[in-house]
């Protein structure tokens, strides 16, 4: 290990952090918990001039939740901060499972949540269940906030919308309908640690036994977290039964555009999403019952 | 250019300059000689240069050095009371015989304390997952399953 030479700075606020971001544009690096980043680093994939540490920024430190604008998650939020906070765990279960299914306890109590979508792997395991519950990034820059879908922000394997002077500064996740259940699944070869083959976030909506709302994503089978349309629309309107949901499994599947690489087949990859998103839209069904 | 940082390491004080670009594993082993805690993979997988920092489990090869500046930073030579005494969670690796060449072993005694901290009697399939971050390449985990439970009942 050893890290190319930088300078460090940490700013204390958020307008601080702006006058940083203008002035060293594309030298300049941002960092939460670092995980990420300097393993790019060390790899001398990245070669910032300059690391500007987020960690005094006191306004990214928070998770909050209220009736009306649903879970807010800042980018100072760890993820073991997240898989541990009672009301995440409770309201948002599949946020919370993801969190804690992400890396190692050591990772988790380092890395935030936005830190995983800021890095943008496909396989990010916080951004399938966020995209399923629609969730809102905010960007700051020193123009102010705007809000897009989470859906809107990856651009491509390591790549967002975020240009060099703006942060995603936190993710919303809006109050769910009552009728409705989000459910994240990860398949890797081992239960801990591994980064995933495929994941999917699902989350269905249920009234008088048919699926009135779906919302699916499937993660490390497409440059970015796939957005499983026709899945989505396969289920709309149609009767809750075992059939329904095992043709479900066989459109997300034709719908995936996977590789072969390191971790798994093509083939393996594209069966597997058959399974888990069954699986996932299962459970969730389950849970509506229950 | 280096930087002032203050931090508290195994209970005492230190005002150390670092390279913005060290490692606080680097800083540990290289300038302050506390070789107790290991550097493995280096990525943040083996867990061998595990450490707390307030109290929460981390990776030192992962952390920057200038950012401990403020924090209280606890590595594998901070446990032991005395020269003879040593903690529980120790007492019970050797005495279970949870070491085989020793390596994983700071980094697995620091994750056990940090899960000790937050539940004082974890069932095995906690301590599992308390060890997700930690890696034993003699492949003894068994072993250290038992200390582990070992070390929470000498603790109670």
């Amino acid at each position: 290990m050893s890290l190319p030479k930088f300078d460090y700075i940490a700013p204390k606020t958020l307008n601080e952090l702006f006058e940083l971001l203008d002035k060293y544009g594309e030298r300049a690096k941002i960092k939460a918990g670092g995980t990420d980043l300097l393993i790019k680093m060390n790899n001398k994939v990245l070669r910032p001039e300059v690391i500007i540490g987020l960690k005094d920024i006191q306004e990214l430190k928070f998770i909050k939740f209220d009736e009306k604008e649903g879970l807010r998650i800042g980018a100072l939020a760890t993820l073991s901060e997240v898989a541990n906070n009672s009301v995440v765990k409770e309201r948002y279960p599949s946020v919370a499972y993801a969190a804690s299914v992400t890396a190692t306890n050591q990772v988790r109590n380092m890395g935030t949540v936005i830190g995983n979508l800021c890095n943008a792997a496909p396989s990010a395991d916080n951004a399938p269940a966020l995209l399923a519950l629609g969730a809102k990034a905010i960007i700051a820059s020193r123009n102010g906030e705007k809000s897009i879908p989470l859906d809107e922000f990856f651009k491509g394997p390591g790549l967002t919308v975020l240009n060099s002077n703006e942060i995603l500064k936190e993710v919303i996740a809006p109050i769910q309908s009552p009728n409705s259940f989000t459910v994240y699944k990860k398949l890797s070869p081992r239960s801990a640690v591994d980064i995933a083959i495929v994941n999917v976030g699902v989350s269905v909506e249920v009234k008088d036994n048919r699926f009135t709302n779906a919302n699916i994503f499937l993660g490390a089978v497409a440059p970015i977290p796939l957005r499983a349309k026709k899945t989505e629309e396969y289920l709309k309107g149609k009767e809750v039964s075992e059939n329904t949901i095992y043709e479900a499994g066989k459109v997300a599947s034709s719908e995936a555009s996977p590789i072969t690489d390191v971790r798994s087949s093509q083939e393996y990859r594209k069966l597997m999403v058959e399974i888990i998103t069954r699986r996932a839209i299962l459970e969730a069904v389950d849970n509506i019952k229950n | 250019m280096k930087k002032i940082i203050n931090v508290t390491i195994n209970g005492d004080e230190y005002e150390i300059a670092v390279e913005p670009w060290k490692t606080l594993n680097e800083v540990l082993r290289e300038q302050l000689n506390l070789t107790g805690t290991k550097l493995g993979c280096g990525t943040g997988d083996c867990g061998a240069c595990t450490v707390l920092i307030d109290g929460k489990s981390v990776s030192s090869c992962l952390t920057l050095a200038v950012e401990v500046d403020g924090r209280s930073v606890e590595t594998i030579e901070g446990l032991a009371e005395s020269e003879d005494k040593l903690h529980p969670i120790q007492e019970a690796f050797i005495e279970k015989g949870a070491v085989q060449c020793g390596f994983c072993t700071p980094g697995m005694i620091m994750s056990t304390k940090f899960l000790l901290s937050k539940t004082p009697n974890p069932d095995e399939n906690t301590i599992k997952k308390a060890l997700d971050g930690n890696l034993c390449r003699c492949t003894g985990y068994y072993k250290i399953i038992d200390a582990i439970k070992y070390a929470a009942e000498k603790m109670k």
